[in-house]
């Protein structure tokens, strides 16, 4: 009788020992991280990314793909500078409007059968271009709230870590804990049978695009928050990021497989990724490749342990 | 009247009669000043994302998931690294190409090998790729701006009858791709593969070399493209791959490739390509900012989308 370790358990130690090898080294090179301030500046920029990932895991959810993450988040962050700060309502109204263009997204995306690369590739130039209407140049300025909510000090944990395991917890129970988010991960699954059950896979996609639009907001307003200023182009590499997030997290392209603390986690990675190697005194030119290295030797550890889970089970 | 009939079914034509409205449009606009001009303009700034769109539809022809994110990196890095490499010297132009062309063989032998050892899907490892690539394209640049030889700069702006020579050497690189794909083995292979790669392994294919040289080809366009780019904007700049990724897939669903796989299509490459290219101009003339500009390039892919997908339903 030997130990079995659940499938997701093993799913979600890659990342987390990821992370934790990550964050070792840092502290290694780096002592005086090791301290609320430390972890602070450490985390700091992970939390829009960690919303972003989040975002992008509700449409991996259902199978898709969306490549308009950056852009979106972009224009979440104009309207942040822009309308939030100076009439709340009408940008809480755009923002809340552009929620609404996810949902129809997903639900268009749904019944026309499209591939939802190209139909969020086609939104991408759509959103760049009412950011770049909005602010033709770098500016604007962050709303007082958010920018107390980002640089607030609470007691013991900085504020980056509260707001990543927060961020982990409400995802993951909209995702694994209620009804709507089971829906969502069985679309993902098999389409065929949610219909059959009786549920609307319709309702279920359209669901998933609202609250990746919803999540990805957030990201938007937490940049602006922490940059004080936005601009149009402010967070395009976010869509590659989010997926890599996503995927380093341990979810899956197909097959409704994501796991909201995974995803967080795995932001977090790519986000330490950056700090680690400036203590390594690497130039910073190799940062964006490093992360790009860090998700292959991650991905090659998964290859690993799947093996070794198959072994398991075959012997 | 069988002739037009069958000219409708083509999947590309549609490309082409989009294409040929906007340039109407534009020329009526002008009051048929800018007919030449325009028309040439097309021709010469089309040609990039033709070629680097003829690379992209072989890697999505291989059916659902296939695609290329590396494309504007290797670009990048193979503009910066040949133009370094020739250094200003008219007698290094054709080595430089090879360095290109080197580092195209490079970046796709390595995005299959990340495929198929890791056994990631193609977005994730050419994802990672582009990230080591770009990195790498940062470090070599730093910043400045290479010039390249100026017979080569020469070549890359000039042309017989006004004709740039980059739209020629677009021209032959798509009917070799035609050629490949229509008349000969590989192009069957890919197709299957596209269409179902367990019944195409079955059948004997050699998907994995199939698949394997598709991702080469693709990478080695994009070198390409980006020697010839670099050398024809006057230099290589780290952010002058950036709209091909966006580009390269759009031109490949606007041409009328299937998104799903096994059906490619050459010839509308060209009219989406020109259809990309006129609809920035159209909109230039009538004085619209690069928002509005964006705005609606978004709006015509999905509504191109929306409307092949209608197409599609009524076949069935």
């Amino acid at each position: 009788m030997s130990l079995r370790i659940p499938v997701d358990t093993i799913r979600l130690a890659v990342p987390v020992l990821a992370l934790s090898a990550l964050l070792i080294a840092v502290f290694w090179l780096q002592p005086r991280a090791m301290s609320y301030l430390g972890l602070n500046l450490l985390f700091n920029l992970a939390v829009p990314i960690a919303l972003a990932t989040v975002a992008q895991m509700f449409i991996l959810a259902v199978n898709d793909l969306d490549l308009s993450m950056g852009a979106f988040v972009s224009f979440a962050a104009c309207v942040t500078a822009t309308f939030l700060h100076s009439s709340p309502l009408l940008g809480a109204l755009i923002l809340a409007a552009a929620v609404a263009v996810y949902a129809a997204m997903g639900a268009i995306i749904h019944l026309r059968n499209l591939p939802s690369i190209v139909v969020t590739l086609g939104m991408s130039f759509v959103w760049t271009g009412i950011a770049v209407l909005l602010l033709p140049a770098p500016g604007g300025a962050a709303p007082a709230w958010v920018r107390s909510l980002m640089t607030a000090k609470p007691p013991l944990v900085p504020m980056a870590i509260v707001a990543s395991v927060v961020i982990a917890l409400v995802t993951h129970l909209i995702l694994m804990r209620t009804s709507l988010g089971v829906l969502i991960r069985a679309v993902g699954g098999n389409q065929q049978s949610v219909a059959r059950a009786g549920w609307s896979p319709l309702l279920a996609k359209a669901a998933a695009y609202a609250l990746a639009g919803t999540f990805a907001v957030l990201a938007g307003i937490a940049l602006v928050g922490l940059t004080t200023s936005a601009d149009a182009n402010i967070a395009l590499r976010y869509t590659l990021l989010s997926i890599a997030g996503v995927i380093l997290g341990g979810g899956e392209f197909v097959g409704g497989r994501v796991s909201p603390v995974g995803a967080v986690i795995g932001a977090l990675t790519l986000a330490l990724a950056g700090s680690f190697l400036s203590f390594l005194r690497i130039s910073p030119d190799w940062q964006i490749g490093a992360q790009g290295a860090i998700l292959v030797i991650v991905l090659a550890l998964r290859l690993f342990l799947n093996k070794l889970e198959r072994q398991e089970r075959g012997g | 009247m069988s002739a037009l009939a069958s000219l409708t079914r083509k999947p590309w034509i549609w490309s082409f009669v989009a294409a040929g409205l906007v340039w109407l449009v534009t020329v009526l606009f002008t009051g048929g000043a800018s007919a030449l001009g325009l028309t040439l303009a097309a021709l010469t700034f089309s040609s990039f994302a033709i070629i680097v769109g003829t690379g992209q539809m072989l890697v999505i022809t291989l059916g659902p998931g296939n695609i290329d994110l590396s494309v504007p990196a290797t670009m990048t890095l193979a503009g910066t690294l040949a133009l370094k490499f020739m250094a200003v010297d008219n007698s290094l132009i054709l080595p430089g190409l090879l360095v290109a062309i080197a580092i195209g063989l490079a970046v796709g032998s390595v995005n299959y090998g990340l495929i198929k050892l890791l056994r990631i899907p193609p977005i994730i490892a050419t994802l990672c790729m582009s990230f080591i690539v770009q990195s790498t394209a940062i470090w070599s640049n730093r910043g400045l701006r290479i010039k390249p030889p100026p017979a080569l700069a020469e070549f890359a702006t000039s042309g017989p009858f006004g004709i740039a020579n980059v739209a020629l050497v677009a021209l032959l690189i798509t009917i070799i791709a035609w050629i490949f794909l229509e008349r000969s083995i590989y192009g069957r292979w890919i197709t299957s593969i596209g269409q179902s790669m367990a019944a195409a392994r079955m059948a004997g294919v050699p998907v994995d070399g199939a698949r394997f040289l598709t991702y080469v080809i693709c990478a080695v366009l994009a070198s390409i493209a980006g020697y010839l780019l670099a050398s024809f904007s006057g230099g290589a700049a780290l952010n002058m791959g950036a709209e091909y990724l966006l580009m390269s897939i759009a031109v490949v669903v606007i041409g009328g490739t299937s998104v799903a796989g096994g059906f490619s299509n050459v010839p509308g490459i060209w009219g989406a390509s020109l259809f990309m290219f006129l609809v920035v101009s159209m909109l230039n003339t009538y004085g619209l900012g690069a928002g509005f500009r964006m705005i609606m390039t978004g709006i015509i892919i999905i509504a191109v989308i929306l409307l092949a997908s209608r197409r599609n339903t009524s076949l069935t």
